[in-house]
């Protein structure tokens, strides 16, 4: 399994019976392919569509039925379509369960950067900042380190903040953190990597939570 | 009173210097044959306010190609990389919103509403220099509403009253530009019988919109 899809694979596991979930462009995409079987979850996307199926095979592709990456989609049984204003009521409204985001950073106490570069125009945000702010918990899937191999996970942001909001769990290939009033705990890591490399490869301080003390099962 | 006009009647309607608001998410739901047939005006200066700005040569991405925006008020405008260049050179004014109060101030101009407070984007570079105010512990933002001289919106199907409804994931903001435009122009696929479309089906009542278009070609 290449590292991305393990990561959207380990989001998954997250998710209950019943959950309305937003994902988010990139690897959040790859969640809907491993959502566990014996769990229904309903797929909402911002562009107005509750209820997303399966990408069609190419000769069923519709193109009037994209996702919010505007890539072709499918619909399942009992789905609906609504405006914009209605889905970022939404939204905002606080109705989506989990959203399962991208990023570039995220500090110390688990705010996030993901929606523009320091230096570059600043000239897209789209549905980023309505999403951290309404849903009632917030995923982060990521890449621990970027191209250059420095740590996303960082003392200070030093890319623009997208929202006060504190994310809930952070997953990425190498481990996984859930964030805490008191900032990051470490409660699991992947396969065959150790503390050490995480240490290593994270910039912001974080603590080893009780449960991953207890010695549990890695679970992914 | 037909409503019905040809995409050249209706362009001619558009000056230099109008604000337009533009339906689609991406070219999804965009009203391709009357954006082709302003690329192919002397309009110039418009202010658009679009989710996004089309695609490199596609959809609006025509009319910056052409220089005939000056200004685009969206939510994401990356996917075009002649928006960024157009927006470095200084040919082109952006202003961002997040796509949610982008949508709900849309909403807000065509319901009468003087604004309304959001949370979303409080601490953020969008919110600088917006009115912030405390309510019930929740920082909240100021949003004007949007309005436009014109809405060019996409739907599915027209009947002879200007009633709509629309295709899919193609619905996206143009309901909302119906009703907070002084002109809208609605491209259709289709126009049918009144009638032919269930009450309970209808999406956008006719009230809201002035002239059909019935777009061009594929």
């Amino acid at each position: 399994m290449n590292v991305k899809k393990y990561i959207a694979a380990r989001a998954a596991k997250e998710l209950k019976h019943g959950d309305i979930v937003n994902l988010g462009i990139g690897i959040p995409t790859l969640v809907a392919d491993n959502i566990p079987s014996d769990i229904k979850v309903f797929l909402h996307s911002e562009n107005g569509i509750l209820g997303v199926g399966p990408t069609p095979e190419p000769e069923h592709i519709d193109q009037n039925l994209v996702n919010a990456g505007k890539l072709p989609v499918t619909v399942l049984e009992g789905s609906s379509f609504f405006d914009s204003a209605s889905s970022f009521a939404m939204i905002r409204g606080g109705h989506v369960s989990v959203s399962i985001l991208g990023v570039l950073q995220i500090d110390a106490i688990g705010r996030i950067a993901n929606w523009a570069v320091p230096g570059k125009s600043v000239l897209g945000v789209g549905g980023a900042m309505d999403l951290l702010e309404g849903s009632k918990k917030v995923i982060v899937t990521t890449m621990h380190t970027n191209n250059q191999g420095e740590s996303k996970i960082v003392k200070e942001l030093t890319y623009p903040i997208t929202s006060e909001r504190i994310v809930d769990l952070i997953i990425t290939d190498l481990a996984v953190f859930a964030v805490k009033e008191d900032g990051l705990h470490l409660i699991e890591l992947s396969p065959g990597v150790s503390l050490e490399e995480v240490q290593q490869k994270t910039d912001a301080p974080f603590q080893i939570a009780e449960s991953f003390n207890k010695g549990k099962e890695v679970t992914a | 009173m037909s409503k019905l006009i040809t995409c050249e009647e209706a362009v001619k309607k558009v000056k230099s210097g109008s604000r337009i608001m533009v339906g689609g998410f991406g070219l999804v739901g965009s009203p391709l044959s009357l954006i082709a047939t302003l690329a192919q005006s002397e309009v110039k200066d418009l202010e658009i306010i679009s989710n996004n700005l089309g695609e490199p040569g596609r959809g609006l991405g025509v009319l910056v190609r052409q220089k005939q925006v000056k200004k685009a008020i969206g939510s994401y405008f990356t996917s075009n990389p002649e928006v960024v260049k157009a927006y470095q050179d200084k040919e082109l004014e952006v202003e961002l919103l997040p796509q949610g109060t982008m949508s709900e101030a849309i909403r807000a101009g065509g319901a009468g509403m003087g604004g309304f407070y959001t949370p979303v984007s409080v601490g953020t570079k969008i919110a600088e220099n917006k009115e912030e105010r405390t309510l019930n512990g929740k920082k909240y933002v100021f949003q004007e509403p949007l309005k436009a001289n014109f809405a060019l919106i996409k739907a599915k199907k027209a009947d002879q009253l200007g009633n709509l409804i629309y295709n899919k994931s193609a619905r996206n903001f143009n309901p909302m530009m119906a009703t907070a435009a002084d002109v809208v122009i609605a491209e259709v696929d289709e126009i049918v019988e009144v009638g032919q479309i269930s009450p309970e089906e209808i999406v956008t009542p006719h009230l809201f919109v002035d002239y059909i278009v019935v777009k061009e070609g594929n």
